[in-house]
């Protein structure tokens, strides 16, 4: 090829990145102010509804004020380091987006192994929490970054199991293929939440622990360690850390479409449904599953952190292990494996 | 071989592109906002006090466990990804030898709840 | 030059570098931080060669396990830097020796190879699987034909796990723990007693 053809190439690609780039970031603007519209409307009042009609405009006139904000670098931290981790957090969380399809062919790499890559992803996300936390020569930070990191590895594993079971019924790591595999005449009936319901309440609640959200938020509440490992930063580096916090809610609720949900599949696989395009149904079940997300952090109240440790090692990991083992025994003896 | 690579460059790319992103969002501040430091701004944040002493406490080894027992979980995941995709077609050997290996770390998984190594304090 | 040989000479370039930088850097916790990017330059070296798989699980299991436990140690520790590095002289001699006979064997090795014409070059993948994706070649194999290799690796982690707990574990006294089944099979009996209290006597 010559250099012109990859030159093009390169250009198309940057081009697709920034599209789904925008198109997230501005997405998840109204996500933020979602997450705060639903909290406000469980607790009968209204949310922000003043910068903007509706509130609308709420986000963007945050990101204004973070942007406009003094950035303060304490004097006894790592500046380095300090200044490091938030920028890791963000393009961490961002870089698993290049392997989710939002569409039959809408994906900007078709990776072989597209889910392996987003849970290396996912695991990669506990060093942001980790250099902050360091970096930051404070009590605080400190103790809750070791916390955190301990929560979000603890809850790992059975995300890990959760994504095997499903790996066991698909047949591929491709993630367009494991979508393709819920494709049928049953249209909701095909998806994997059904048959792998237990399953998929435990990839919700690992995935709510894991992003640290509300049940699971002991580290990040103001009543227990401030701001948890964020409590030194002000100014965009917070906004990183908060941009990269919901990034990773995104990239959980995007797996959770991807697994359980059928990604882009219509719920009614005949006309009119199958004439709505594929993106449509995609940011459908995304709404739905921060809905979720979104209703667990208004109604339910915070664990105690051991009690967080018991439930991710004595109850999400046995159970895991053991779903892994009947669905590939089923699999198994009636032969409907997948070649 | 090239088609492997060919799916690998958007993800190079992509990660370029937000962290001209990222580094955009991290370096405006410094270049539009006010910068007006003051000692009292400057210094941890222990509510109000100031910091007692240094910030490194002593290590609860309780942590350094959860993170090998995580290793050891994280690669019988590791091991689990090809064998999900590929044992409908190796029959019953590799279903029982993965039963096996999955039984192995049971027993040990066993051996850690009845020590207490699971606790939490 | 091709972009596949111009990221190898990235990679390979980097690598180097941050392995040096791993030893020659004065803080440790640098130098955890250099080891990190030697894992991900090594994972896009595999990537280049076609072994995704055993890429993406270096950065699952290295980087994103094992190099946060080097953290969680060396950023807990309370390690004085200066008097760590008083003993590097009186070392220097055996590691020199060390690094030579390392060097020696890797001369003997690829000079071997290199040189001989009997041993045969790495034969391309087969035919018959090539349409298969990395990791399922993998799965092919492993579990069939290199049965024991792989329940030798089951009971290395059952080794790993077990020795961590001997090692590490160490159990506080007096430490009060929640019984989550006890606590919600409690009967009114043993949670309740009605006593029948007269006026102005109190309990």
């Amino acid at each position: 090829m010559t250099w012109q053809d990859t030159l093009l190439k390169v250009a198309i690609i940057v081009g697709q990145s920034l599209a789904l780039l925008v198109a997230l970031l501005v997405f998840i603007a109204y996500i933020l102010l979602a997450d705060r519209k639903i909290w406000a409307a469980v607790q009968l009042r209204r949310g922000p509804n003043v910068v903007g009609p509706l509130g609308l405009f709420q986000s963007f006139a945050d990101l204004l004020k973070f942007v406009l904000k003094e950035p303060v670098v304490p004097s006894g931290a790592n500046k380095a380091l300090f200044l490091l981790a938030p920028l890791v957090t963000c393009v961490l969380a961002l870089a698993a987006w290049v392997a989710v399809p939002i569409a039959d062919g809408w994906v900007i790499a078709d990776l072989n192994v597209g889910i392996l890559y987003i849970f290396a992803i996912s695991s990669l996300g506990v060093y942001g929490i980790i250099m902050a936390g360091w970096a930051s020569n404070s009590k605080y930070p400190f103790l809750a970054a070791l916390r955190s990191a301990a929560q979000m590895v603890s809850y790992e594993v059975s995300i890990g199991f959760v994504i095997i079971t499903v790996l066991m019924c698909a047949g591929s790591q491709n993630l367009s293929r494991i979508v393709e595999a819920q494709d049928g005449p049953l249209g909701l009936l095909n998806w994997y939440f059904l048959p792998l319901l237990p399953m998929f309440v435990i990839f919700f609640v690992s995935a709510l622990a894991e992003t640290n959200r509300p049940p699971f938020d002991l580290v990040e509440a103001e009543s227990e360690l401030v701001a948890g490992f964020m409590t030194e930063y002000g100014s965009t580096p917070y906004l990183l850390f908060m941009l990269g916090e919901y990034v990773a809610i995104m990239t959980m609720c995007a797996m959770g479409t991807i697994l359980f949900l059928g990604g882009w599949l219509s719920p009614l696989p005949f006309a009119p449904f199958t004439w709505v395009p594929g993106l449509v149904w995609f940011v459908l079940k995304l709404c739905f599953m921060f809905f979720l997300f979104a209703m667990a952090k208004a109604m339910v109240p915070r664990y105690r952190y051991d009690q967080l440790m018991r439930l991710g090692w004595k109850v999400f990991l046995p159970i895991s292990l053991v779903a892994v083992v009947v669905v590939a025994g089923v699999l198994h003896f009636t032969g409907t494996a997948p070649r | 071989m090239n088609l492997l690579l060919q799916d690998y460059l958007p993800v190079v790319i992509f990660i370029g592109v937000s962290l001209v992103i990222g580094l955009a969002l991290l370096i405006s501040p410094f270049l539009v906002a006010y910068s007006n430091p003051d000692p009292e701004k400057l210094s941890a944040y222990e509510c109000g006090f100031n910091a007692f002493d240094d910030a490194r406490m002593t290590f609860d080894v309780r942590f350094y466990l959860v993170s090998i027992l995580f290793i050891i979980f994280d690669l019988e995941v590791a091991f689990l990804f090809p064998w999900a995709i590929s044992f409908g077609g190796l029959g019953d050997l590799g279903f029982w030898s993965m039963m096996i290996f999955l039984g192995v770390l049971t027993v040990g998984f066993i051996y850690e709840w009845r020590k207490g190594a699971l606790e939490w304090d | 030059m091709s972009v596949a040989a111009a990221f190898f000479y990235l990679f390979a370039g980097v690598l180097v570098a941050s392995a040096f930088m791993v030893i020659a850097s004065r803080n440790p916790v640098h130098s955890v931080l250099f080891l990190i990017l030697c894992f991900v330059n090594a994972a896009g070296l595999f990537i280049l060669i076609g072994a995704e798989f055993l890429g993406l699980i270096l950065i699952v299991v290295y980087v994103g396990a094992v190099a946060v436990l080097f953290l969680f140690v060396v950023m807990m520790l309370d390690v004085d830097f200066v008097e760590l590095r008083q003993g590097f002289l009186q070392y220097l001699p055996i590691g020199v020796l060390i690094g030579v006979i390392f060097l020696a064997e890797l001369v003997l090795v690829v000079g071997s190879w290199a040189t001989s014409s009997t041993i045969a070059t790495v034969p391309a993948i087969a035919e018959a699987t090539s349409h298969l994706t990395n990791t399922q070649q993998l799965g092919r194999v492993l579990y069939t034909e290199y049965v024991y290799f792989f329940e030798a690796a089951g009971m290395v982690l059952l080794v790993a796990m077990i020795g961590a707990i001997v090692l590490t574990l160490r159990h506080k006294p007096n430490v009060k723990r929640q019984n989550i089944s006890d606590q919600v099979a409690r009967t009114p009996e043993q949670a309740m007693e009605v006593v029948k209290v007269r006026p102005g006597q109190g309990i």
